[in-house]
């Protein structure tokens, strides 16, 4: 009820009691869109955590046929790693960023942008020559593998964070917000009836003061009148009456 | 959020790995080497200290350039929990299989949240 739980601290009058009802159920538009968003982003969420399993289990198979034809190079061509290691000036397999939208949240994703040209135009020039080359390729298309996984996980990291702070504000709206709304127009309506109430007394009261009030007028004015008629009979005492008085005689 | 706001520039693979990988994934052109003669790479072999390799992560996670840092996965877990305290979205962190260490996905740092998440 009205004195139960938080409140907001406001005076009680019907424009504040107008604003909290707009205030209540502005939140409560905002908590079914941002429920809303919540269900979208969760069912994007989910559809990305399979994709991520899936990948991972993907790039397992790749990178193993990757370690295999690089074996094969090992073999043919002797251990190149410390050439390679060398000659690595300038990347030519990079990322681009991309953007894409989820119901307001920009999630980056990782595209593969080659740069022709390599460096090691010179390596496995002797013997295996081949092979490196295979090797190569095998491996810039486990990387493509890898970089779709990164952008996944990448994906899967942000919706992470951004659900669990749609959930927090969700929750604070379902939980706090509404609520003290709620208890703050239960408050000013239960103070609007008190007020109402004692109006009504204040008014009876007054009535019946005035009511006594007349009474009483009327009372004074009767014994006012009575009062004065005795007045006027005692000021009339002294006169004598004609007919008991016997006049002396009158001689001529 | 201010993760997602610098990721534009972000175009280069960072690598920690043993030889093998570090091999294949330059010959495929990942390499870089900056003005600073920073790499982007690290070698790692039995010779290599924890610190370093700790010390590596730390500075592929915190460079500006690197939008993918890819680590094999036997490296990842010698400094576990270093890698598991990385939450970022930028630059992702993916540990990758090698070739003497087959993959395992209940040790993936990203794989047991998502496990966490599905089993809930």
């Amino acid at each position: 009820m009205s004195g139960a739980g938080p409140r907001e601290n406001v005076f009680a009058t019907r424009m504040a009691l107008t604003n909290t009802k707009l205030r209540l159920k502005g939140a409560e538009t905002g908590h079914s869109l941002l429920a809303k968003k919540r269900d979208a982003l969760t069912t994007r969420f989910r559809a990305i955590l399979r994709k991520v399993d899936e990948a991972k289990r993907k790039m397992g198979r790749v990178m193993q046929l990757a370690s295999f034809s690089m074996a094969e190079v090992t073999y043919t061509t002797g251990d190149i790693s410390y050439i390679v290691q060398e000659q690595a000036k300038l990347a030519t397999f990079r990322v681009k960023a991309k953007q894409e939208n989820v119901s307001g949240v920009l999630l980056p994703g990782f595209e593969v942008d080659r740069v022709p040209g390599s460096d090691f135009n010179l390596t496995g020039l002797g013997r295996g020559g081949q092979q490196v080359l295979r090797a190569k390729e095998v491996y810039a298309k486990a990387l493509e593998t890898l970089v779709e996984l990164a952008s996944l996980q990448t994906a899967f990291t942000i919706l992470d964070e951004v659900i669990r702070a749609t959930n927090r504000r969700v929750n604070a709206i379902e939980h706090v917000i509404i609520p003290r709304l709620d208890n703050t127009i239960k408050y000013i309506m239960s103070e609007l009836d008190e007020m109402d109430r004692e109006e009504f007394f204040r008014l009876k009261k007054v009535q019946g003061k005035k009511k006594r009030d007349a009474g009483k007028a009327e009372m004074q004015a009767i014994t006012d009148k009575e009062e004065s008629l005795k007045q006027l009979d005692e000021q009339q005492e002294p006169t004598v009456d004609l007919l008991s008085t016997k006049d002396a005689d009158v001689i001529f | 959020m201010a993760s997602t706001t610098a990721f534009k520039d972000r175009n280069l693979i960072a690598v920690i790995g043993d030889e093998d990988s570090i091999t294949g994934l330059l010959l495929a052109g990942v390499g870089h080497i900056n003005e600073h003669q920073r790499k982007n790479f690290l070698v790692v072999d039995s010779k290599t200290q924890i610190s370093g390799i700790e010390a590596a992560f730390q500075e592929f996670t915190q460079r500006k350039d690197i939008a993918i840092v890819l680590i094999n996965q036997h490296i990842a877990e010698k400094i576990r929990p270093t890698v598991d305290r990385y939450q970022e979205a930028f630059p992702t962190l993916l540990e990758i299989p090698s070739k003497d260490h087959p993959y395992d996905p209940s040790k993936d740092s990203v794989l047991k949240r998502v496990q966490k998440l599905f089993g809930e």
